[in-house]
């Protein structure tokens, strides 16, 4: 079971980021939900959506304490880094977000995802931090999430082949700094 | 035996509850008569309001739904597209269920052109509720909610339907009709026939206005207050046909 | 298997399984996912979507459809369903069959557009005027919005009533997994040839009428409702116990609310406290008897009812419980949703 908070500007993937991880979920036989914040800031300020996975049935689907953060943009890091449980994770696009948590007591990793992405495809940021997130999950194949991936962009196949490569190279670049 | 004269199939034998002297039976008896001559009585659906003619249903042989004040139209609009193409939906109301309270149903059904014909009865009074100014009260008329006559810059202005929805694209026919005399009356029949005919024909929405009278409320005899119809009303209100896609199509 | 659907989707895409082909809407936040999908939905399957030129309209929109024997709908938000609720009122007066959803936002006014439950009231206790009352139904996931949008079909044509789901915000724009039932054959749909006014042509007229201007006509019609009030309340009253057999802490909750407090009594049976939680899914029929049961036991010391406003449902557990418990309410409100910690102080704290 995971429990994840994405934030960011809007028109950053966002939202889009936390279907493929509960894609990827259903994928694997689990239980997911994806509740995202919805009105006025979701145009031009920051979005977020709230996203959990389990193999058990899921009763909130609101989140008081993240397993993991994922911030696009400094504002999202602020708002939202104290939410992350005791031992969580937080990952920051250092792409944008510049500065460091303030919290001593989680795991903080700072990526350049829009530069890794975009070697492979300008748009695959959010699918690159799908990568991102597999190794640290562990209870998500990658096959589930090639699935989810070629399921989301049934309509647009063309783009299949180099979401899955920047897919692939979120879990490699994620399995080296794990080791 | 000839038979020389008949009431309409499409009326009951019940008895109307209208005022000795008013336009509605009259108008009630052509739209029967009409639908009777198109044979199109079978599968015909009319929307009647709140107002005088309330209980329309208990008149017009055919299915009815009453509708809530001023929603016929809106009504309307949404049986158009549950029922057969071929059955003839009417509306038939008042000035103040059709011009103050239905104003937006009544614009926007004329907007979407839906192939419907709306009966317009306008007596510049609210009848059922006890003669209240209505949306077509004239300058000077009076009524009980404005006793000395209606004072434009009290009670703001009346509203001519007929040449605002004229302005409108989605209306295919629009007819300003009165039956203060028998000439009248067989006009009026003429138009109410065009009118179900052009929804025969698919030709989008009807409309016919029937400049029409209040004795009771008005205070007057039926003869005084036909009068006061063609001599008041029918100069406030102009008869004669405001839009007509099949002349235009000429 | 299972797609990942937006619950404002699967409202919708539910509807059309039950063969609802009418729809009947004005846009407001946050509800606006369900006229969008059956624009272009309904057209596809054979119905048609008119978008109203306001809710007065398109509930009276509704009044026609219905009247005219259609499976139809509207769906709206707070604000919207107070504009409705004339409609609601003409359509129990003509006991016409009818699904109406309520995406609830806070208020009251324009208020705002985060999910509350403000509108139970509103929903239950009749709305508009006169004495009637809609079956509501408060699904608390994607799944049951499918399955009682699905039935709620059903159950309309059963005891030709209206049918209001209420939802809110949260559960109208997250998504979950969700599997839409087979598309209902229309042809097994059932037959209201014997009162819907469709145009008939046998000379026997069928009227839509809430006008009884004889009181006692009028009040036979109010009693013959009460009637058939009674029977829906013996037949569908609804509700789901969690954790409830030695609780000693009870929370009452529905919808989005309700799965609040399941994740709050996980959390305090780990910690050592029995918690329970029913939730009813039937508003009106409310499960008093469910409610009532449970208060008969002895194990349980009180009730907590959680709400998303300033305590509305509380009314009718405290009704339900008559006495035999204290009762106690915690809300938020204005748009705020409680999280199970807040709960979970509340139970340990007493704040």
């Amino acid at each position: 079971m995971q429990k994840l908070t994405i934030s960011g500007f809007g028109g950053q993937g966002v939202l889009s980021l936390g279907k493929f991880i509960s894609y990827s979920a259903i994928e694997q036989n689990l239980n997911t939900s994806w509740l995202p914040s919805y009105g006025p800031e979701m145009r031009g300020g920051t979005a977020n959506c709230s996203v959990i996975y389990s193999a058990e049935e899921i009763a909130a689907p609101v989140i008081d304490k993240a397993d993991i953060l994922i911030a696009f943009n400094e504002p999202s890091l602020d708002k939202f880094e104290n939410t992350v449980r005791e031992g969580g994770i937080i990952i920051v696009n250092s792409d944008i977000v510049k500065k460091e948590t303030t919290r001593k007591d989680v795991k903080f990793y700072q990526i350049p995802v829009d530069t890794l992405a975009s070697a492979i495809n300008k748009r695959g940021a959010n699918v690159y931090t799908l990568g991102l997130l597999l190794p640290i999950f562990g209870d998500i194949s990658e096959e589930a999430a090639i699935h989810a991936v070629e399921h989301v962009f049934e309509s647009k196949p063309k783009v299949i082949p180099s979401n899955i490569e920047c897919l692939k190279a979120g879990i490699a670049y994620m399995k080296d700094l794990l080791k | 035996m000839k038979i020389v004269a008949d009431k309409p199939r499409m009326l009951t034998d019940t008895p109307l509850h209208y005022c000795p002297g008013c336009a509605h039976g009259i108008v009630h008896k052509l739209v029967a008569e009409v639908l009777d001559e198109l044979g199109k009585v079978d599968g015909a659906i009319g929307v009647v309001p709140v107002g005088c003619s309330v209980f329309g249903y208990k008149y017009f042989k055919c299915d009815v739904l009453e509708a809530a004040h001023g929603r016929a139209p809106a009504v309307a609009s949404a049986i158009r597209r549950v029922v057969n193409p071929d059955n003839m939906i009417f509306t038939y109301q008042g000035d103040g269920d059709l011009a103050s309270i239905g104003m937006a149903e009544t614009v926007h059904a004329c907007m979407r052109g839906e192939n419907i014909t709306i009966i317009f009865i306008n007596n510049g009074i609210y009848g059922m509720t006890g003669g209240q100014m209505a949306p077509t009260t004239m300058p000077g008329e009076k009524a009980t909610t404005c006793v000395y006559g209606r004072d434009p810059k009290v009670n703001g202005n009346p509203v001519r339907m007929c040449e605002m929805l004229a302005t409108l694209t989605g209306p295919a026919y629009i007819e300003r009709v009165s039956v203060y005399d028998v000439p009248h009356v067989n006009k009026t029949k003429a138009a109410i026939k065009k009118a179900f005919q052009m929804q025969m024909e698919k030709k989008g929405l009807s409309f016919i206005e029937v400049v029409a009278n209040c004795p009771t409320n008005y205070h007057m005899t039926a003869l005084e207050s036909m009068q006061f119809v063609k001599e008041k009303g029918c100069e406030f209100y102009p008869l004669g046909v405001y839009k007509d896609i099949t002349k235009e199509e000429k | 298997m299972k797609k990942l659907w937006k619950g404002n989707e699967a409202i919708a895409e539910a509807a059309v399984a039950a063969g609802c082909r009418y729809f009947f809407g004005y846009p407001i936040t946050p509800q606006n996912e369900i006229p969008e999908y059956l624009s272009w939905r309904l057209p596809e399957v054979g119905g048609a979507f008119i978008q109203a030129e306001s809710e007065v309209s398109a509930i009276n929109m509704v009044y026609g459809a219905a009247g005219a024997g259609a499976r139809c709908m509207t769906s709206s938000s707070s604000p919207g369903i107070s504009l409705k609720q004339e409609g609601i009122s003409y359509i129990a007066g003509a006991e016409l069959p009818c699904v109406i959803v309520n995406i609830m936002r806070s208020g009251p006014g324009l208020g705002g557009i985060q999910p509350a439950q403000g509108d139970y009231f509103q929903a239950t206790k009749g709305g508009g005027h006169g004495d009637y009352h809609p079956i509501v139904y408060a699904p608390c996931s994607i799944q049951e919005f499918v399955d009682i949008t699905y039935s709620a079909f059903d159950i309309a044509d059963k005891y030709r009533t209206p049918v209001m789901i209420i939802g809110d915000g949260m559960l109208g724009q997250m998504m979950e997994p969700a599997e839409i039932p087979p598309m209902r054959d229309l042809s097994t749909l059932p037959d209201k040839n014997d009162w819907a006014a469709c145009g008939h042509s046998d000379g026997i007229p069928r009227i839509i009428n809430s006008l009884r201007i004889e009181a006692d006509e009028n009040e036979e019609f109010n009693l013959r409702l009460f009637e058939k009030y009674a029977v829906i309340a013996q037949n569908e009253t609804k509700h789901e116990y969690y954790e409830i057999d030695d609780a000693e802490i009870v929370f009452v909750a529905y919808g989005s609310v309700a799965r609040i407090c399941k994740a709050a009594v996980v959390e305090l049976r780990a910690n050592g406290i029995k918690a329970g939680l029913i939730r009813p899914i039937t508003l009106y029929p409310y499960p008093t008897d469910a409610v009532a049961e449970v208060a008969k036991k002895d194990c349980v010391k009180k009730f907590i009812t959680v709400e998303m406003s300033m305590g509305q449902m509380v009314e009718d557990v405290r009704l339900a419980v008559n006495g035999l418990k204290p009762v106690e309410f915690y809300g938020r409100c204005g748009g705020n949703v409680m999280m199970p910690a807040d709960l979970v102080k509340y139970v340990k704290e007493g704040k």
